[in-house]
């Protein structure tokens, strides 16, 4: 079938299975960072922005995102940086294999919620899981992004 | 020091965390045939035959395997080094199955569907056995589970096929039955730790082609590029020299990787076809056809006399390889001797042990290798003794604790040349207010609070046995190339190596650039496993560098016409009082007519395998009404001697102490009565998530170890060693019940409290 959407502000027009899932759509067109880690949506390593709202692209049809607007890390290059940088700073970078999922979650919830607690925080992003890290570094890193914002940067 | 020991940010972070194409599946070409595996449904079975005919014929298959069409080298897939301890017990495809999830056919096509399609189209019949799925049960059974006759050992691991033994053996040294005679209390228990899965995130895969050589590439997601080069050549029977190795970058492996777990299905699809092959395991194969840790039961008897002066301790470690010995024979040791050296006080140890195969999957390596199960057993003993005796577990064990200087009796009779462990106790139990919480408060009618605590060991590498080469080359800026075989899982070890290297060449960190491995350019590394980087290769690039100076300094003296001991050096310039020459010049001065381009190459492999401490304290809010655990607060403090990268050091310990959380509060893979795993996948295998892990807070305290490189020593394994018995200990403190089952869930919790 076919499908026309846009991913990353670039206009795709595809022809697809039915079946296929938004996640081998988005890595077949070259959006690698979208990383798969489970079969059973627990992870949150394939995390995408569709029309403004984190989903686990694992969990939709490719089919289902026709007309609509979808974000991956690739097109958040600069915002990456910043939350990568400080991600970097903390050490909190390990593998990095849960990375491109996870900084998708970090930054809608920036839009998202308002001044979150730690724990607001933790639940927010409890879908995201890392192996690597005890996410303690990760959580210093999301505070010091929260509070990018503020001073107007 | 000017670049050791700083929080400097790993060299490939930016690509790393903004999702560029780094892994094996990012850079695999378009082309590469999917390939799949038909796995056994049968724990215990002989394939007596396979219809292959009409799956074949699926349009875009363009092989299907079995054991009819593979080699009959048996091999095995542990990535050790030579000669290699783990039996040779494997074949890519064999006509007897020995776990669910066993490969039986491999086939490979054009695409996903046509590949899933194929699959079900194959028709198998199976003479099934009966299977052992209780390794208490192996030993004298009478079913066998390898009963092939080219089944070999390389030497003498007390191996016993027959009766399903993989490897045995003991170590005593004093005489334990006399000194329990002499003690006033004895602790005598079963500790019984379980099989757990590493799940890091980037599953197994790989992908090979052949060059233009007409040599097989094989691109994988591993911690071990050498002896994956050997490996699958042994299992294709092709000469080494016709495979090459490449490891990208890594989503992880914590010791699941230093397994060749899917590197030769590929392999033997390109053999086959010509063609480019890939395979990407799903998660469920992930869990339930790669290794785990091995489950482990601990016999451990220990004596003290009223004062608490411990006098023996001895214990018995029945460890569980399944289907396969993969790393069977090594992780049984380190259950031993590296938890019972902490006491070394003791007049008299003993340790003996059994390795069973039984008809699970295999189990293999996973951070802290047999330590942190041997840990679990001897550190919830010991507070358990303290119980006994009525004394604060801590007392008891700062009156017995090792220290620096002493011969390790029951750790080879190694020289212990670098410990802060008791500072590390004294720390701990400062931030976590020992003396104000211990053992418990009641904060309301259901809700308890607690402390616990436990202490831990590991190695540094493999005493005489690891060995690192890198070499290093001056480039015509005046820059360094420094070439290891030493592999980053996304540890940052090309990171700390690269400190080390500019710490030595008295440069900034730009002015040095890592590659990563391939076994044609690389020098030859055991692999990154053992907590040996930093350590062992780390040691071959403060040697490499050395030279390289040294070849600078006599080069320069030639050029400068002066004396070479007249000369200095100090990361710019080379000088003496008359005159001097920058590295960038003499760089180029060496590239040109009759110059010399410079490199110098450096091995290492030590003697010891110095180990690294920690102290894990942990609080706890356990609910006396349903059990529940609540993680507060979890310190640890670690000596891992000078931390190359402290910054990189805490995520190391935060993350290991994460693990360990998982592994004693609900990781425990199993099995049904047919021996089908029943989590198989992160629905039903919870690892912790972030709000599980309550607030992890680390420190180091630092000591400096001789043999190591600027004073280190190892941390990536140690970490995970704590919490089990650290929470266990909690727990006891909240209700007084001693769970020696892991994991510690809120169901055994109430249990024993009701028993009370
Ligand atoms: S791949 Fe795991 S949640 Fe989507
Ligand atoms: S950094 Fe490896 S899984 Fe998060």
């Amino acid at each position: 079938m076919q499908i026309k959407c846009y991913i990353n502000g670039r206009l795709f027009n595809e022809d697809i299975e039915p079946d296929m899932l938004l996640i081998d759509f988005l890595r077949n067109l070259g959006f690698t960072s979208v990383k798969r880690g489970c079969d059973t949506a627990n992870c949150g390593l394939c995390t995408v922005v569709v029309n403004e709202k984190a989903v686990l692209s694992c969990s939709v049809l490719a089919a289902s995102i026709n007309e609509k607007h979808i974000t991956t890390l690739e097109g958040l290059e600069d915002e990456a940086k910043i939350i990568g940088e400080l991600i970097a700073n903390e050490g909190a970078d390990q593998c990095g294999f849960c990375s491109p999922g996870f900084l998708m979650n970090v930054i809608t919830m920036k839009k998202e919620l308002e001044n979150p607690t730690d724990e607001e925080i933790k639940h927010y992003l409890s879908g995201n899981l890392c192996r690597c890290t005890g996410y303690m570094g990760q959580l210093r890193a999301i505070k010091k992004y929260l509070e990018l914002g503020k001073d107007g940067e | 020091m000017k670049v050791v020991n700083k929080g400097i940010n790993k060299l490939d972070s930016m690509s790393l965390v903004t999702g560029k194409p780094v892994y094996t599946d990012d850079i695999a070409p378009k082309n590469c045939l999917t390939v799949k595996i038909l796995r056994s449904p049968h724990a215990y079975a002989k394939i007596l035959n396979i219809k292959t005919e009409t799956a074949i014929k699926v349009s875009g298959i363009e092989c299907i395997l079995t054991y009819k069409d593979v080699p009959q080298t048996r091999f095995t897939n542990a990535g050790q080094s030579y000669p290699e301890p783990s039996p040779y017990d494997r074949l890519i495809l064999d006509e007897y199955v020995r776990y669910v999830g066993d490969p039986v056919a491999i086939v490979a096509g054009i695409d996903e569907k046509s590949v899933q399609k194929a699959l079900k189209m194959i028709k198998v019949e199976y003479e099934v056995l009966k299977p052992i799925l209780d390794m208490e049960e192996a030993i004298d059974n009478n079913t066998v589970i390898h009963t092939e006759d080219d089944y070999t050992v390389n030497f003498d691991i007390g191996n016993d096929v027959k009766r399903n033994i993989c490897c045995s053996g003991g170590f005593e040294s004093g005489n334990v039955d006399e000194e329990f005679e002499k003690c006033d209390v004895i602790v005598d228990e079963v500790y019984h730790t379980k099989a757990n899965n590493q799940a890091m995130m980037e599953t197994f895969r790989t992908y090979t082609h052949f060059d233009y050589n007409g040599r097989l590439n094989v691109i994988s997601s591993t911690q071990i590029p050498f002896h994956v080069r050997r490996i699958v050549a042994t299992a294709l029977d092709i000469p080494k020299s016709q495979v090459r190795v490449i490891k990208p970058r890594i989503g992880g492996g914590f010791g699941a990787k230093q397994t060749a777990v899917s590197e030769v299905f590929p392999a033997i699809v390109t053999m086959k076809t010509g063609k480019p092959a890939k395979i990407i395991f799903d998660r469920y194969e992930t869990f339930s056809a790669g290794t785990s840790r091995h489950e482990m039961k601990m016999k451990v008897k220990i004596g003290a006399d009223k004062e608490g002066n411990i006098k023996a301790i001895s214990m018995y470690t029945l460890s569980n390889t399944g289907a396969y010995g993969e790393h069977g024979p090594t992780t049984v040791g380190l259950s031993g001797h590296k938890t019972m050296p902490l006491y070394n006080k003791a007049n008299a140890f003993k340790f003996n042990f059994d390795v069973v195969y039984t008809n699970t999957m295999a189990a293999g390596a996973f951070r802290g290798y047999g330590a942190t199960q041997g840990i679990f057993a001897l550190e919830s003993a010991i507070n358990e003794l303290a119980a006994k005796l009525d004394m604060d577990p801590i007392v008891l064990k700062q009156k017995n604790l090792l220290e620096e200087g002493e011969v390790l009796t029951a750790y080879h009779d190694e020289h212990l040349q670098s410990c802060t462990l008791n500072n590390c106790i004294n720390r701990g139990k400062e931030l976590i207010k020992w003396d104000e919480k211990y053992p418990y408060r009641r904060i309301s009618d259901s809700k308890v609070r607690s402390v616990g605590m436990a202490i831990a060991m590991q190695g540094s590498g493999i005493a005489g046995i690891d060995i690192a080469s890198v070499q290093i080359k001056l480039n015509d800026d005046g820059f360094y190339t420094l070439l290891i075989g030493a592999t980053d899982m996304g540890t940052g070890c090309d990171t700390i190596l690269a400190q080390m290297a500019a710490e030595c060449l008295e440069c900034d960190m730009d002015k040095i650039v890592v590659n990563g491995v391939d076994t044609d350019q690389s020098p030859y590394d055991t692999g990154s496993y053992a907590s040996s980087t930093t350590y062992v290769t780390g040691m071959a690039v403060v040697k490499a560098c050395e030279k390289l100076k040294e070849q600078m300094l006599e080069e320069a003296s030639k050029i400068m016409k002066v004396e070479k001991d007249t000369l200095e050096f100090d990361g710019k310039i080379i000088y003496n009082k008359d005159n001097s020459i920058t590295i960038d010049r003499l760089a180029q001065e060496l590239v040109v007519g009759d110059g010399n381009c410079l490199m110098a190459s450096g091995s290492h492999s030590s003697p010891y395998s110095p180990p690294p401490f920690m102290a894990g304290f942990v609080e706890i809010e356990l609910d006396i009404e349903t059990g529940n655990i609540d993680i507060i607060d979890y310190i640890g403090v670690v000596d891992c001697g000078t931390p190359i990268n402290p910054k990189l050091a805490k995520i190391q310990v935060e993350g290991g102490i994460a693990q360990g959380i998982g592994m004693a509060m609900y990781e425990d893979i199993t099995y049904n009565t047919s021996g089908k795993m029943k989590n198989n996948s992160f629905m039903q295998y919870k690892i912790p998530s972030r709000l599980d892990v309550g607030n992890i807070i680390v420190e180091f305290e630092t000591s400096y170890e001789p043999t190591g490189p600027f004073g280190a020593k190892s941390i990536g394994e140690l970490v995970i060693n704590t919490p089990s018995p650290t929470i266990a200990n909690a727990v006891f403190n909240a209700t007084g019940v001693n769970i020696r089952n892991l994991p510690i869930t809120s169901e055994k919790i109430l249990m024993e409290m009701m028993k009370k």
